[in-house]
């Protein structure tokens, strides 16, 4: 098992490296940055006290180096030309845009965006599971329907269309609060329980409206698997020595059904994630979407570039996870790898 | 008939000899040959893709939703016929204009609307917009009016399918903020909106052909590459990185190559799982007998590949390239709505849902929604057309 652990883990940080390549030239793509679009326009006007600081941070963070050097020295492996140490050492650079700090802009947004995925996969568990397993044992039935047709909802409507919907709904029927994660009132507390639990209604829409596409589609895998499981002459078997229904179903086929499902966890990560920045965009929660879409926009690429590089990463670690889990819960798994 | 008439008929006698526990045995001739493999012959004569539309035929929600894209894609071309308006034509007494009601056969008319008056309600300052049901006018069918339009790039015209009424609008959906007609907004929209996914699904079909076919063939290195490749580019969360490089395209592009360039954009990120689905079919058709016979009579690579190996695989493809093509409009959808998508004066579904980004509107205004619902239809259609094809393009299975 440490072995598997362990090879995984090097897997991860091979690809987290390439990724951060390839974000890295991604949004360095458009002609021009923040800094040398703003020197120019300073120059125009002529304040040269600002075309001064301009070109101090660009000289700070080595944007006139070439552009391989620009990446080493983001990431890190390169020593900046004035101290500027790079993401591995925990400078994560600064925005020019905001003027300040990437760490300071992000920083709470990002506890935000990783419990917001942290529930949203519960609530796929949590729902997926009971509704996929009813839907396949009491295949044909009423619940089985009902299923199909969340399916296809989830399927077909737009993430932000189930929002408008569910937010509209949520405020007339139950009083939920409109967009946010955060009341105004709120929103510079400290974190006491008072906090939390505004915290808490607001995200339930969020979630449920990020989890669904992805719940929907464990709900027919699962079904599906199920359903295969159930056929299968062990059951029947388990059946006639008189287990009980609910211990014959969950004990054996159930588990056996349980692997693809969570195999498909890492699968859906990068969907899921996706889904909470556009929800977050449409609805203005306090995650990093905003923040990327602001700093895209303005070409602010230390802080675009970290917020893509932590959304990458944070979809890795998942995926790192369900495949720990998956190898946790089926030994063959563990060992395949082995003579590969 | 009992047992003493049976001793005496001779008939009777030999039926009992052929069957002692005297069933009842027709007298019609018969060829248990015939009977029993008549269907099954008939199957294994009929070519693969009699075989094929025999099983697809059965998928009745597949067949429905082919039929249903077929006919959208088909009427793209005469969208300036079949809209009532064009898309860019502002009518300042219609601003927010709520959907209208039609009556078809009444007072002679094929169909007759009612014309919209409106007047401020001096609480709100809002427009209200009623009905004026004294005054139907009949809606003109065939005729002319709005701007002039080439129909195919051949035919100046203004002629179209249905007009407004002289002297009244005819906003079936209603109209938006700037008081252009919704209806005709979406039919244009729908141009747009539904050949992105084309563009994008040939563009990722370009890469995903080749990368797996590459991979698949060669194996070695070249397929630890590209395996590497597909399992990052898969890791990636999609809609993120779209917008990364949608920020990319530069501001003073031209809406067409705005469009161009969305679409290879969506189809970068998505060619993976083709990638993969033909480097694994290469993978089984490479041990495949017929592909070592080619092999030992000497055809070359291109050959092999291209007429005994791609005819086993391309249908399989088909089908997941039609279940790769409503992320696609999906991903449009999602990018114009937050702006890094196509340009305005470009007409798609997901640019006309910015305007509905607004909460409130939506309160105010819930027709501005409405092309949602070609989103959900066609969403729907290519996955039920893709699981129908799926399963019926495996017809020996």
């Amino acid at each position: 098992m440490l072995e598997y652990v362990l090879r995984r883990l090097w897997h991860m940080v091979w690809t987290l490296l390439l990724v951060s390549v390839l974000i890295f030239w991604v949004v360095n793509l458009p002609p021009g940055d923040y800094l040398s679009n703003q020197i120019a326009q300073l120059r125009a006007s002529g304040e040269a006290s600002s075309i001064a600081k301009a070109e101090f941070l660009m000289r700070q963070y080595g944007l006139d180096q070439p552009l391989w050097k620009q990446y080493l020295i983001w990431m890190g492996f390169w020593p900046g030309p004035n101290g500027f140490s790079g993401i591995l050492q925990g400078d994560l650079g600064w925005s020019f845009e905001l003027d300040a700090p990437v760490a300071d802009i992000v920083g709470e947004a990002l506890w935000m965006t990783i419990s917001l995925n942290l529930f949203a996969i519960l609530f796929v568990y949590l729902v997926a599971l009971p509704l996929g397993t009813v839907a396949a044992v009491k295949a044909n039935s009423a619940i089985d329907y009902i299923a199909t047709f969340i399916g296809y909802i989830g399927l077909a409507t737009p993430n932000f269309l189930l929002a408008l919907i569910l937010y509209h709904k949520g405020a007339h029927w139950l009083g939920l609060p409109v967009g946010g994660l955060v009341s105004k009132e709120l929103a510079d507390a400290p974190l006491t329980f008072e906090k939390i639990r505004d915290i808490a209604t607001h995200m339930i829409v969020p979630i449920i409206v990020i989890g669904t596409s992805g719940m929907a589609a464990m709900v027919r895998r699962l079904r599906a698997n199920l359903l295969d499981e159930l056929a299968k002459p062990y059951v029947v078997t388990a059946y006639a020595k008189g287990l009980r229904p609910a211990a014959a179903i969950v004990k054996y086929p159930l588990r056996m059904a349980l692997n693809p499902f969570v195999a498909d966890i890492g699968n859906m990560l990068p969907s899921l994630v996706s889904g909470s920045v556009l929800v977050s965009l449409v609805m203005g929660l306090q995650t990093i979407g905003p923040i990327l879409l602001g700093a895209l926009r303005s070409q602010d690429y230390f802080l675009s570039g970290f917020i893509l590089l932590f959304i990458s990463a944070l979809t890795l670690v998942g995926m790192l996870i369900s495949d720990l889990l998956l190898a946790a819960l089926d030994p063959r798994i563990r060992f395949s790898g082995r003579n590969a | 008939m009992t047992r003493a008439d049976k001793a005496t008929d001779p008939d009777a006698a030999r039926e009992a000899m052929l069957d002692p526990d005297a069933h009842y045995v027709s007298a019609e001739p018969y060829d248990p040959a015939a009977d029993v493999q008549a269907l099954e012959r008939s199957d294994l004569d009929a070519s693969t893709a009699a075989l094929i539309w025999r099983r697809f035929r059965r998928r009745r929600l597949a067949v429905i939703s082919g039929i249903y894209l077929l006919a959208i894609y088909l009427a793209l071309p005469f969208v300036d016929f079949l809209a009532p308006y064009d898309p860019a034509q502002r009518n300042p007494d219609a601003i927010f204009a709520p959907p209208q009601a039609v009556e078809f056969f009444k007072d002679g008319h094929l169909a007759v609307t009612y014309p919209m008056r409106s007047e401020i309600d001096m609480n709100t300052f809002q427009p209200v917009f009623t009905p004026d049901l004294d005054d139907p006018r009949p809606v003109r069918f065939l005729a002319r009016c709005g701007p002039v339009y080439t129909l195919l790039g051949l035919v100046e015209t203004n002629m179209r399918l249905f007009c407004p009424p002289e002297g009244a609008d005819l906003h079936l959906l209603g109209a938006d903020r700037l008081g252009r007609d919704i209806h005709s907004r979406i039919m244009h929209g729908a141009r747009l909106s539904l050949t992105v996914g084309l563009i994008g699904v040939v563009i990722s079909f370009a890469i995903g052909m080749t990368l797996g076919g590459l991979a698949g063939y060669f194996g070695g290195w070249t397929d630890a590459a590209v395996q590497r490749s597909i399992e990052i580019i898969r890791s990636l969360p999609e809609l993120p990185i779209w917008l990364a490089l949608s920020a990319a395209i530069p501001a003073n592009w031209g809406p067409v190559s705005v469009f161009f360039m969305i679409s290879v954009i969506l189809g970068l990120l998505d060619w993976p799982g083709l990638a993969r689905a033909v480097r694994s079919k290469f993978l089984s058709l490479r041990e495949e007998d017929y592909v070592r016979a080619a092999e030992l009579m000497g055809a070359p690579t291109r050959r092999i590949i291209m007429s005994h190996m791609m005819p086993n695989f391309m249908s399989h493809l088909v089908a997941s390239a039609t279940l790769s093509i409503p992320s696609m409009i999906l991903g449009e959808t999602a990018l114009s709505l937050l702006g890094l998508g196509l340009r305005p004066p470009a007409v798609s579904w997901g640019l006309m849902l910015n305007d509905a980004l607004d909460l409130t509107a939506v309160e105010i205004y819930p027709w501005l929604l409405a092309p949602m619902v070609p989103v959900m239809m066609v969403v729907l259609a290519f996955n039920f057309l893709g699981d129908g094809l799926r399963d019926a393009l495996d017809p020996y299975s």
